[in-house]
């Protein structure tokens, strides 16, 4: 069986600055799969170069098996990855439904129709009200995006990411910026919505990683030093020395 | 049971639109009233195409004109081939055409325009705009140079029922049905998936690529229909002066309609309607009385940019949502308490523009003593009587009005705080 996502030798300069040295990763399909690391390491930067937001420098990119390399956000979209994003990235001015049935109008099929009538389409509403329901987010149907609760638009930006229905989910630092029980909240909406699907996950809280990841990857300086299950992590002297040395305590 | 109220409530609001423009000759049918009203109902229809790009897609365009413009020369070029030629296709048709011309123009042009979003988008429209409006001067055979282009539009001496469209009138309820279609049609457009979409990429481009949505296809796509509507606009121009000219292309026109639509809203609906009325009732009326009236224009666009940037839409949609509410009875005093005060700061402002304005220009002739008229007395403009009365008009009004602010802004503060309330 094909990798979901497989990257060989990707590079990311900025400028003259490398941010990405030639990463090499694969992860299995159904996988979920936290990608660490200290503050600068790339790890956005590398969720960018997966999910097109950024072009790589060099090096390939494969998703389930087909290279997706120099592709557009659209086109990877498309193909069945999605991605959230560290900064809240939602539709502003529209509805909580609407930023879900926008997000889930591609995916079945109506593309650039101006010959259907929204209302009508019944599948496109089942779709919505049943993301928004995961979410938790029903008694806020006709809220405006923008003037929600931050951990509320935390919840709406995965909703958005897990609404098409995609099998390769990317979310950047789902919890960032929440409390600790907004935490336990988004941890267990995460595991909910990615049941089956193929989860990669930045993310800072150690709790959050721990708890979630099947195999976690730590980034340095744009290279990966180790990838293995929490408890090979956790044991890594080297990751101990590059990395967790000072915050391994969490438990 | 929400959306079926909204429904009658948007059923009702269609269908009395639709009779009032019916009706509305039948009160005053003066030559002046049906061209105003013609003028209007064109309008509606550039300012109703011209949101599909600003309020529904975030495109700001300085070159809109183009697809107005071009709708109205195809049209005027139609006619004429179908005055020579004799055709079964039915005048009434003919703005049709127009769209169809401007759709076209739009595929050609649009690709280029809608690369870019923003700031890019505005400049490429305008010198996409200035680049046509230049052209139109150098192909005399399609634009008619200085001149322009003009037609009859009278080709059956009979008519259908008696419908030649010879009398104003008649072309009158011609352009109340297109406004009525067009409405409906670009009405329609914002319940699609592409409309909903547009907004989407207005509000976060990025994130609709993410959601699969390429975003240059959306922008596209809605610049052409936005074009086509334009185009019809523009062939009930060339119906209703049965001559065009370069203007109807050029940056003048695209600024009208920019601030028509502003003024009325763009973010509502039915806001560039508003727009239609209130910019072409200063044009012809105001403009009729006035020289100045351009100078009244300006000073509404900036009161509103400042004041209202949600322009007399959301003026209206917020009075509305007092009304539902039932506060509107404990603000609408004050409105009137302001409007007293505010009417004499107004006045006072007109005497101080209109003298001058009179004191300026030299209408009367070299040398002559700038008068103004009020009441139907002569007022000599070279004492400082008038002026220091106008100018104490402007200003107590102005204090006044101050004062009545506050109160005004009190209840109104207060309204707002208890609707909010009462959502969350």
């Amino acid at each position: 069986m094909t990798a979901a996502i497989q990257l060989q030798g990707v590079t990311k300069n900025f400028g003259r600055t490398e941010i990405i040295k030639g990463v090499n990763l694969t992860i299995d399909r159904g996988e979920r799969h936290a990608i660490i690391g200290p503050n600068g390491a790339g790890k956005s930067t590398l969720f960018h170069l997966i999910s097109s937001r950024f072009p790589v420098t060099a090096g390939q990119i494969f998703l389930k098996g087909e290279e997706v390399t120099g592709l557009r956000p659209f086109e990877i979209n498309r193909k069945g990855l999605s991605r959230s994003f560290q900064v809240t990235n939602i539709f502003h001015n529209l509805s909580v439904f609407e930023n879900l049935r926008c997000a889930v109008l591609w995916s079945l099929g109506y593309k650039y129709s101006f010959w259907h009538r929204l209302a009508g389409l019944k599948d496109a509403h089942h779709r919505a009200e049943q993301v928004m329901e995961d979410i938790g987010l029903s008694r806020r149907h006709e809220t405006p995006a923008g003037i929600l609760s931050y951990a509320e638009q935390r919840a709406l930006e995965i909703g958005i990411t897990i609404a098409s229905g995609a099998d390769v989910i990317l979310l950047d630092e789902p919890t960032a910026g929440m409390s600790k029980s907004e935490t336990e909240d988004a941890v267990a909406l995460i595991r909910r919505v990615t049941e089956g699907k193929t989860l990669v996950m930045v993310e800072h809280d150690m709790g959050v990683v721990f708890g979630l990841a099947d195999r976690i990857s730590v980034l340095v300086y744009g290279e990966i030093i180790a990838t293995g299950t929490p408890e090979e992590i956790r044991a890594s002297v080297a990751v101990k020395e590059a990395y967790l040395g000072t915050s391994v305590d969490h438990d | 049971m929400i959306s079926t109220f909204f429904r009658r409530d948007r059923l009702l609001l269609w269908g009395g639109m639709l009779l009032v423009g019916i009706l509305l000759p039948r009160f005053s049918s003066s030559g002046l009233m049906i061209s105003l009203l013609c003028q209007i109902g064109i309008m509606m229809i550039f300012a109703l195409s011209y949101n599909v790009l600003l309020g529904q897609t975030g495109l700001l365009s300085f070159g809109h004109a183009i697809y107005y413009g071009a709708g109205a020369f195809a049209t005027m070029h139609l006619l004429n081939a179908i005055g020579k030629e004799g055709s079964v296709v039915h005048v009434a048709l003919l703005p049709l055409g127009g769209g169809v011309a401007a759709l076209l123009l739009g595929i050609l042009l649009g690709w280029v325009t809608t690369k870019k979003a923003g700031t890019t988008f505005a400049m490429i429209s305008l010198g996409i705009g200035e680049m046509v409006a230049a052209s139109s001067l150098m192909f005399p055979v399609v634009f008619g140079g200085e001149a322009g282009v003009s037609g009859n539009r009278v080709i059956d001496k009979i008519g259908l029922f008696g419908v030649t469209f010879g009398p104003q009138v008649q072309v009158y309820y011609l352009i109340v049905a297109w406004v009525f279609v067009a409405a409906m049609g670009m009405f329609a457009l914002t319940q699609t998936p592409l409309g909903r979409m547009a907004n989407a990429v207005r509000d976060n481009p990025e994130r609709a690529e993410f959601v699969g949505y390429n975003t240059q296809w959306v922008r596209y796509i809605m610049l052409v229909l936005s074009g086509f509507f334009a185009g019809i606009a523009g062939g009930l121009t060339a119906l209703t002066y049965e001559i065009v000219t370069a203007e109807t292309l050029n940056a003048y026109t695209s600024g009208a309609v920019l601030l028509m639509t502003f003024v009325g809203g763009i973010g509502f609906f039915y806001g560039p309607m508003i727009g239609a009325i209130l910019i072409v009732i200063m044009q012809i009326l105001v403009g009729g009385i006035t020289h100045a009236w351009q100078l009244y224009f300006g000073l509404l666009f900036l009161f509103m940019v400042l004041r209202a940037p949600g322009g007399f839409a959301s003026l209206i949609a917020i009075q509305r949502r007092l009304y539902a509410a039932g506060l509107f009875g404990r603000v609408a005093p004050w409105y009137l308490v302001s409007g007293i005060p505010g009417a004499l700061m107004l006045v006072g402002l007109i005497g101080l523009i209109e003298m001058t304005y009179a004191a300026l220009s030299d209408e009367e002739g070299e040398g002559a003593i700038a008068t103004i008229k009020l009441l139907g007395e002569d007022y000599a403009l070279n004492t400082f009587g008038p002026w220091l009365a106008a100018a104490a008009v402007t200003l107590a009004g102005y204090a006044l009005l101050q004062l009545a602010n506050r109160r005004l802004f009190r209840e109104w503060n207060g309204a707002l705080a208890t609707l909010q309330g009462d959502n969350d």
